[in-house]
């Protein structure tokens, strides 16, 4: 096995596109699992815990752009005006799995049940990929194609999640068996958009891959008084979204949980979320 | 050295002495049996089997025999002995020959200099399968068309309790109850490991982590085609064990790799390979019928229950008989009726777990008393008072209770706890409500509840074993005083055994300083198991007898030269149940009862346990900080069972062999646990004591489980209770038909009746 | 070729890539103190620090020590002196088997540098990737608290 360890990102892009066949590994909570498994034998490594241009986060423009090696931790820690995405982060593993597993790798292995995704889905983000002769920036939804299977190019690497920044409250919520370190058996994202007057849904584990719950979202968004934070919900309509959101579901059974469990589950976060999210809403305003 | 020194003596019975084998624990130089190496050591590795029933129509190693390192590939050809082995039954094969009977079953064995190459090759080894049917449902084991696991058939013991009229006692109210638990697994942190050694004169030495020496070696010795005293076992580090070390893992497979290589051979299994490597938890299914009179005395109890003894015999024999003995409850009940039955299954082997079928006939009989006390209209501890043994109390097999049996004064002292202080639904940190860190809740729908449970099981072996322990005690003077050693075949795995024989030692004694050499074969005999909750007694009992003996020697002389004394404790004779399930079969008894307090997130079906309070019966306590850790250990491992653990089999095959998918309890998980010890002290057990380890794993998992159902107002019957259960998606289990009375000579194991080699049982009675 | 300081003493080997750090320390540098229990990064039992970062050794691959600076539980203790959490650990009966106990110490003593008195919820965050089958968390709390009494 060949180890690759590039200091730049111009380096990367050039190993990538010279040794397709070089796994990427960033924080590699999810790839050593399978090398120590002995189920995945990578002929070669190329390794970004090196590269500093992939960690980090910007904002321009009403625009921010998270490096995709940036760790769970540090987000976390560094943006704590997203609140889902750091709730997000903190539900991740343990402390050791979060000072090592990036957003970037998240999105690589593209699991339905990556706790980052959601969060990615409800903001609309873009995966920015990069390879040598191009960068290009994909819509999430068309990035994520099947249960760990996503359209990057063999020479390509993702340098980074963009999304427009949105000002409105937000809640990310997974439920697992145990109270800490679990794979979600269903997990959501809600945010509140105020500016565009809409609401953003989405769902994980429940699907192939991260889904949005759009007949729920279109729903809560002509359901909500938008004009006024301080006016709460009809029980029925919170009801009626929570139902809508398990029906944007397609979940099947697994080791993990049952298909009508996930259902369930999903049917509840989504109607508490949507409490909690317009709870934040009226303190706020 | 003066005997009157021992009222000055520090860290002695009965207080908390720190552990002796702590140090090296904490700073990592504690050399656990996988940590084990020698200079050009190979590394070892099993191919298993990926299907629950087939023939092997040909193995090909010439690949895997080609591959680069790779020092030898052996199969069932190669094993130079007994080909099979087993704990009280030789029917389990050390390697397969013409069939596998469950998935993970050991088919091959491969050496090479490093562990990737063996991994490597033995990927390379190619095995050809015939499936075979398989059946892998305990009540589908008992049908007469069933695939027989074993060709004399899928009923591997039934035992039959009657006691009293049972058919025809006078009874107001009768209540019929149905549960049933998974298989759990120990899930110890130190997976198996070890290494073999070739010897110059043929044998072989081992190191491994094991629960029990001797009889290691007497298994793997005839496996071997070598006499006893050519296999020397030596105690490596145990990383826990809870019974998934009593059988054989690795020990003859790396001695035929070392035998064959002549070079020393490593076998440590990951965390996947150890669900495969030793035996489970039997699942089981019961149903029980508790027939009361209406102001709440019980008259009556019928108890069907069928365990799930996997492939192979492992300790099942024991283990039914075990929990039929005890399937009624520690309840005064004049007229019984237990059918128990451990079944052959194509699912992997069950053997020795923490409680030992004690476990689930509690799970079953907490449940069915609370049944009858909601049926009844009397208080479900009120209940548990009007009808709990005593000493001088009749069990159901007719044994008379003649030790120590405060089971009225556990249960009291243990609903007196105060309960833990109403919290507030909003407002706390999110990683405090159920669900913990998911974030799902802000305090939404939280329901509290109280469940209660009191067990009992055997302190040490029953039906007639004579498990004795030997200890030797040694104290030779030295220029800064006397100093005290011991030598013990005993395991220590974490419980704090030999921290408890220095304090033996100590007050006995007078010595302050006392070192616990290590554990061979070639140094002591046997000490027994560690497990049955039997150490502190038995191996304390030779400790302490060892002692009385060197203070005898040395009561009217001083300590001049090195004074060495061995003592063989043995416990009181029991018998074997006759065809009625009557005798004396067990030497003595403990129990525990816990109260559970839950907080349901109802909506979701999340949980999170808000207190446990224990009390254990525990004779004398002789070191209070360890006694605790062993129960809030104890407790969470039954906490395990009730709400997270479970292995799931689909066609005979673990589907989640990974701590991501075999959860067992996290700090986030584990409630604070308050503990309270009665010590009526047993009489005829060295300083009064019981024994401690296994007592509250088999209350805890009834106790939360009625917990939950206190708060949800559900039926739980099944362990564990998942979210499912919880929010009543899936309804409680069915109990179907109750399964059939199996027809048998006896109460035996059937081997037993077809002459097929006996296991731990010879090496008990050799030694009378 | 992987050059790394493994607690202080600098070190050039040839690992194998798709070796773990935590199979670099033990098979390479002999430093067995930091234990294999599931290979996943579920129980923590593996856990050191990689540039001060607190980590599951299983999962960072060997070469990522390259130019990297690796604390182990070997570090804690001074020549015949106990660190502080160390002793704790022991003085409050959290140490049984102990399997689990070289990852614990290790996350305590990180989580101590970082909080010098935290709350029961605090320590259980921080300790919930560490996994111990034999004591129920109970002493371990305790022991973390009696640490951090010490520390101040």
């Amino acid at each position: 096995m060949d180890a690759f360890l590039p200091r730049t990102l111009a380096e990367a892009l050039e190993l990538r596109a010279a040794h397709p066949d070089a796994v990427p590994v960033a924080g590699g909570t999810d790839l050593m699992v399978a090398v120590n498994f002995g189920r995945a034998r990578p002929p070669a490594l190329l390794d970004l815990s090196r590269v500093e241009e992939l960690r980090g986060w910007s904002r321009e423009n009403g625009r921010i752009h998270l490096r995709a090696g940036t760790t769970f931790a540090r987000i976390a820690l560094e943006l704590r005006a997203f609140r889902p995405l750091v709730e997000a982060s903190r539900s991740v593993g343990s402390p050791q799995i979060r000072n090592r597993a990036t957003i970037g790798g998240n999105v690589c292995t593209a699991s339905p049940a990556g706790d980052g995704i959601p969060v990615l889905a409800a903001y609309d983000a873009d995966i920015v990929l990069a390879s040598g002769a191009r960068e290009r920036r994909v819509p999430w939804h068309e990035f994520f194609v099947g249960p760990k299977r996503t359209i990057i190019e063999p020479d390509e690497l993702i340098v980074g999640l963009e999304w427009r920044e949105i000002a409105g409250p937000g809640s990310f919520a997974k439920v697992g068996t145990r109270n800490a370190m679990v794979i979600a058996i269903a997990g959501i994202c809600l945010q509140l958009d105020p500016e565009s007057r809409s609401v953003r849904l989405a769902l994980g584990s429940v699907a192939p891959t991260v889904v949005r719950a759009t007949e729920a979202e279109r729903f809560a968004a002509s359901a909500i008084s938008w004009d006024d934070p301080a006016r709460p919900l009809a029980a029925a309509d919170v009801a009626e979204f929570g139902r809508l959101a398990a029906a944007g579901a397609s979940p099947i059974d697994d080791v993990r949980g049952s298909a009508a469990y996930r259902r369930h589950a999903v049917e509840v976060l989504a109607q508490r979320a949507l409490h909690w999210t317009l709870d934040d809403r009226r303190v706020a305003a | 050295m003066s005997t009157t020194r021992v009222t000055s003596v520090r860290d002695g019975i009965g207080e908390s002495a720190r552990r002796i084998d702590g140090v090296p624990k904490v700073t990592g130089d504690y050399a656990y049996a996988s940590d084990l190496r020698v200079e050009r050591m190979l590394w070892g590795v099993t191919v298993r089997s990926p299907h629950a029933s087939a023939r092997i129509a040909a193995i090909d190693i010439q690949a895997a025999a080609g591959s680069p390192g790779v020092a030898a590939v052996l199969t069932a050809a190669d094993v130079p002995g007994r080909k099979t082995f087993g704990l009280e039954f030789c029917d389990q094969p050390v390697l397969a020959e013409d069939v596998v009977r469950y998935v993970g079953e050991p088919v091959a064995l491969v050496a090479a200099e490093t562990l990737e190459q063996a991994r490597q090759a033995a990927t390379a080894v190619t095995v050809e399968y015939e499936l075979l049917p398989s059946v892998t449902d305990m009540a589908e084991a008992l049908r007469p068309d069933a695939p027989r696991v074993h060709a004399f058939g899928n009923v591997l013991r039934h035992i039959h309790i009657l006691h009293g009229e049972p058919d025809t006692a006078e009874v107001d109210v009768w209540i019929d109850g149905y549960y049933e638990t998974a298989m759990q697994d120990q899930a110890a942190l130190g997976p198996e490991g070890g290494l073999a050694v070739p010897a110059a004169d043929g044998g072989i030495d081992l190191y491994i982590a094991t629960q029990w020496l001797h009889v290691d070696r007497q298994q793997i010795a005839p496996c071997l085609g070598l006499p006893e005293e050519k296999v020397r076992v030596t105690l490596a580090g145990v990383g826990g064990a809870f019974g998934s070390r009593e059988d054989l893992h690795m020990q003859v497979h790396a001695s035929m790799l070392a035998l064959r290589t002549r070079r020393a051979v490593k076998i440590a299994y990951g965390r996947e390979e150890s669900f495969h490597g030793h035996v489970h938890r039997h699942p089981s299914r019961i149903w029980i019928r508790y027939g009361a009179t209406r102001d709440g005395r019980l008259v009556a109890a019928d108890v069907r229950l069928l365990l799930d003894g996997g492939a192979y015999a492992s300790s099942s024999p024991a283990v039914i008989s075990n929990a039929s003995t005890f399937a009624p409850g520690p309840y005064e009940v004049p007229n019984v009726r237990v059918e128990g039955t451990v079944v052959y299954t194509n699912n992997p082997p069950c053997g020795a777990m923490r409680g030992f079928g004690a476990p689930q006939v509690c799970f079953a009989h907490e449940g069915a008393m609370d049944q009858l006390a909601a049926e009844l209209g009397i208080d479900p501890i009120e209940l548990r008072l009007r009808n709990a043994v005593r000493t001088g109390s009749v069990l159901p097999t007719g044994q008379v209770l003649a030790g120590s049996a405060p089971v009225r004064e556990v249960i009291e002292r243990c609903v007196a706890m105060p309960l833990p202080e109403e919290e507030p639904t909003a407002g706390r940190d999110p990683i405090s409500y159920p669900g913990g860190a998911g974030n799902v809740s802000r305090g939404e729908s939280l329901q509290r509840g109280v469940g209660f449970a009191v067990g009992y099981k055997n302190i040490a072996y029953s039906e007639g074993f004579d498990d004795a322990a030997e200890a030797t005690v040694t104290v030779r003077p030295t220029a800064d005083g006397p100093v005290a050693s011991i030598r013990t075949a005993a395991v220590e795995y974490g419980q704090g055994l030999y921290t408890i024989l220095a304090q033996i030692v100590r007050t006995e004694l007078g010595v302050d300083e006392v070192v616990v050499e290590p554990a061979t074969t070639t140094e002591n005999d046997s000490a027994g198991s560690t497990s049955a909750s039997r150490q502190t007694t038995m191996s304390g009992g030779a400790v302490l007898g060892a002692c009385q003996e060197i203070k005898r020697a040395l009561a009217d002389r001083p300590l001049d030269e090195p004074i060495s004394r061995t003592f063989t404790y043995h416990h009181r004779k029991t018998t074997e149940l006759d065809e009625h399930g009557q005798g004396d079969p067990h030497v003595a008894f403990a129990f525990a009862a816990e109260r559970a307090v839950v907080e349901v997130d109802v909506e979701l079906g999340l949980v999170r346990v808000v207190q446990v309070a224990a009390v254990q019966d525990a004779g004398r306590v002789l070191n209070p900080q360890g006694a605790t850790g062993q129960v809030e250990g104890g407790t969470a491992m039954g906490l395990g069972l009730a709400v997270m653990e479970e292995i799931q089999l689909a066609e005979g095959a673990i589907r989640n062999a990974s701590f991501t998918d075999y959860l067992i309890p996290t700090i986030l998980d584990a409630p604070p646990i308050v503990t309270e010890f009665v010590e009526v002290p047993e009489p005829d057990a060295p300083f009064g004591v019981k024994g401690i380890g296994e007592l509250a794993t088999v209350v805890a998992t009834p106790a939360v489980v009625a917990a939950l159902r206190a708060a949800t107002g559900r039926a739980l019957n099944r362990a564990p209770a998942t979210p499912e259960d919880i929010v009543g998606l899936r309804g409680p289990a069915e109990s179907g038909e109750r399964a059939p009375i199996p027809n048998v000579p006896g109460q035996k194991a059937i081997p037993e009746y077809l002459g097929l080699g006996l296991g731990q049982q010879e090496l008990m009675k050799a030694r009378e | 070729m992987v050059r790394t300081i493994v607690n202080g003493v600098e070190h050039e080997l040839d690992v194998w890539p798709g070796a773990s750090l935590l199979g670099m320390l033990r098979d390479d540098l002999e430093l067995a103190g930091s234990k294999n229990a599931c290979e996943q990064g579920e129980c923590g039992s593996c856990s050191v620090w990689l540039d001060g970062d607190l980590v599951c050794s299983c999962l960072v691959p060997a070469i990522q020590a390259d130019g990297a600076a690796v604390r182990t539980v070997e570090s804690l203790a001074d020549g015949g002196t106990l660190h502080t959490v160390q002793d704790a650990f022991l003085r409050a009966g959290a140490v049984q088997c102990g399997f689990c106990i070289p990852g614990l110490v290790v996350a305590t003593a990180d989580l101590l540098e970082r909080e010098a008195d935290p709350s029961d919820e605090t320590i259980r965050e921080a300790l919930a990737g560490n996994l111990c089958r034999c004591t129920g968390y109970q002493k371990i709390l305790e022991a973390v608290h009696l640490a951090a009494e010490e520390l101040s």
